[in-house]
């Protein structure tokens, strides 16, 4: 392989496995800002990618699939928002609970509608789409800009993002609920509503994370395959210091060091492959240590109420 | 204090009522819904769990005894106000490093070999949290976040070791090669596949519960996991290294967990060592309130629940899976229903907005 060759196929494996966690972290992202943490993430994820094979194996179309993804991510969350803000259940016991509630849910139905055992189900993946020019940039274009849609829709949702907090009445809103819900109440800020909100967007986006592990990589659904990524997703937020762009270049980070792995394959590197599985967890840890002290996390986090 | 530590009669009867009535309900029902046939499904769910002293003593007791200890693991992380998520990657690094001294030629035929890979497990479980205390204590990560990350280091640095430096001499499957006779923890019962772990892990439960009831130590851990700024005002007592001791014994349980796992049950180390032990503790010290022996009632609970999922599975064609979703009902209900005394101001060390906390509970916007 040359070196060309080798760095776009490291770029794409990198934009690849950022994808689903930009998506995912920025949902966990809102939520915290609104001063909740979602441990359950990764079940969310789990539950879309569930969603997108039920959907993507009956309704046909690609895009029917993603939005059962999101449906299934919004079906959870609400488990979560209705013990949490409604009943004022512990957040980070619930978290735990729902990723439990997903694993089972997913893995019976899973054996349940298309048996136990069987060949893997294979669904159609949605195919990339090249921009003009763009894609033809050498090294990175084709990495950056002939990926499924998927990749595209993360593209737009961080920047969103950002402007939704920073620009928008509601978006300074939620901020202000994370830092201190009282002082937003006193403001006339529906404090629950916008929790829910969050919540809500954080599954929808969750939901379609695990979508895109089904609908734009894998092509099949297996138990499980969340594989971590809603915890990583987790740690990436507070890697990006609870700021869109921040959690954005945090998953581009953890992305790349996953990604080391195909370039130490194909550099011929007999580095054992469990520990450079390892390595992006160890470093997450480090980054985390190294942000700690500085990073301020919205005051009211994952506070009791 | 008492009121924090001792659930009254009542409530405890009704939480297991509402435990019970959950599984010999909620189970048939629930696969009903996801179109099982209930009937031989419940009847292999008895059979496996509590249908012969056999499978008593066998199934539900073998199963019981690493989540007794998981459950423990959790119970006195939380009651300290830690979140330790992480007694998965603790036992894990507790079966890898009980594994690495039973190996060691000069260990493994000697008969205090399985003691010293108990004590080993141990140690390792508790340096394996002990990473995650400090990340607290001094770099203030949240808990919760690195001992999931922590989990996952764990997992695959035992995949590393079962197809690196701990691998069979065959070099075929991705496991060590079985330990010595020797290393390996007595049976206490004949023809009965229970062994003396059982009772190492009734004899950490009662520790734990008299600790936590009658010393000094124990009470500062309630006292830190109740309200953590009354306990440094009032109280004069050193949040910081209440917090961390507990956090190390909980790994240290969860260390233990995965050492005995290995010498008394699976006698070889592989990846899937653990099908979720340390997750499963979470449910089982939440249903027992954090209490000490209140875990060994849930912890017997527990494990005949798996027991009987694993005679399920074989017998019924009903995938185990479905007690994940048992036990996450059973969480679900229980912390809705009733709400843990314990706050969550201990993180950081720094002082709480408690009035804004206290009135947020009333509020409705």
């Amino acid at each position: 392989m040359t070196n060309g060759s080798l760095a776009s196929a490291f770029a794409e494996a990198t934009i690849r496995t950022a994808t689903p966690l930009v998506l995912a972290a920025t949902g966990e992202l809102l939520v915290e800002r609104a001063g909740l943490i979602n441990i359950g993430l990764e079940g969310v994820i789990l539950g879309g990618a569930f969603g997108a094979l039920v959907g993507g194996s009956h309704g046909g179309s690609t895009l029917f699939g993603f939005a059962v993804a999101a449906a299934a991510g919004i079906l959870i969350m609400l488990v979560f928002a209705a013990a949490t803000l409604g009943m004022g259940a512990d957040q980070i016991i619930t978290g735990t609970a729902i990723t439990l509630l997903a694993l089972g849910a997913t893995g019976t139905l899973y054996r349940t509608l298309y048996g136990a055992g069987g060949p893997a189900l294979s669904i159609a993946t949605s195919s990339p789409v090249a921009i003009p020019l763009l894609s033809r940039i050498p090294i990175v274009g084709v990495a950056l800009f002939a990926q499924p849609p998927a990749t595209y829709f993360a593209y737009v949702v961080v920047p969103l993002a950002w402007w939704w907090l920073s620009h928008t009445h509601a978006g300074l809103a939620l901020r202000a609920i994370g830092e201190s819900p009282i002082a937003a109440r006193a403001a006339g800020v529906p404090v629950r509503r916008y929790r829910v909100l969050a919540t809500m967007i954080a599954g929808a986006l969750g939901g379609i994370a695990g979508g895109v592990l089904v609908l734009a990589q894998a092509g099949t659904f297996v138990e499980g395959m969340s594989a971590g990524r809603g915890f990583i997703a987790i740690a990436i937020v507070v890697l990006g210091r609870w700021k869109p762009i921040g959690v954005g270049l945090a998953a581009l980070l953890f992305a790349a060091t996953t990604s080391l792995q195909y370039l130490a394959q194909a550099m011929g590197f007999d580095v054992p492959y469990q520990l450079v599985l390892a390595l992006p967890y160890a470093l997450t840890l480090a980054a985390l240590a190294g942000v700690g002290g500085r990073a301020t996390p919205p005051a009211m986090l994952a506070r009791v109420e | 204090m008492n009121r924090l530590s001792v659930p009254r009669g009542g409530e405890t009867l009704i939480r297991a009522g509402f435990v019970l009535g959950s599984v010999v309900l909620g189970v048939p029902l629930l696969l009903r819904v996801l179109g099982f046939d209930a009937g031989p499904a419940m009847l292999a769910l008895f059979r496996g769990s509590i249908g012969s002293s056999y499978a008593f003593t066998s199934g539900t007791l073998v199963r019981a005894t690493p989540v007794i200890l998981t459950g423990l693991s959790v119970a006195i992380a939380f009651r300290a106000g830690v979140f330790n998520i992480g007694s998965e990657g603790q036992l894990l690094a507790g079966a890898a490093a009980a594994t690495t001294v039973t190996l060691l030629p000069v260990v493994g035929a000697s008969h205090a070999s399985p003691w010293m890979a108990l004590v080993v497990g141990a140690i390792a479980g508790a340096l394996w949290a002990g990473l995650a205390a400090v990340l607290r204590s001094r770099f203030r990560v949240l808990e919760v976040i690195s001992t999931i990350l922590l989990n996952f280091v764990a997992l695959y640095l035992v995949g590393y070791l079962v197809r690196g430096p701990l691998q069979e001499p065959l070099h075929i499957y991705p496991q060590s090669p079985t330990i010595a006779a020797a290393a390996r923890l007595p049976r206490i019962l004949p023809s009965s596949r229970l062994h003396a772990g059982f009772l190492l892990a009734l004899a950490a439960a009662s520790i734990a519960w008299w600790v936590t009831r009658y010393t000094a130590a124990g009470f500062r851990l309630r006292a830190v996991g109740s309200n953590a700024d009354a306990a440094r005002i009032a109280g004069e007592i050193d949040v910081g290294r209440t917090t961390t001791r507990a956090f190390v014994v909980s790994g240290a349980l969860a260390g233990l967990a995965g050492a005995i796992e290995l010498t008394g049950v699976t006698f070889a180390l592989y990846e899937n060592i653990s099908p979720g032990y340390g997750y499963t503790g979470i449910a089982v010290a939440l249903l027992a309130r954090l209490d000490p022996l209140g875990v060994v009632a849930s912890g017997l609970l527990f494990g005949a629940l798996e027991a009987g999922a694993s005679a399920m599975q074989r017998d019924a064609g009903v995938p185990s899976v479905v007690v994940s979703i048992i036990e996450a009902i059973v969480i679900l209900g229980l912390i809705v229903a009733w709400p843990l005394e314990m706050s969550t101001s201990t993180r950081e060390g720094s002082s709480a907005p408690s009035a804004d906390e206290a009135d947020m509970g009333s509020v409705n916007p």
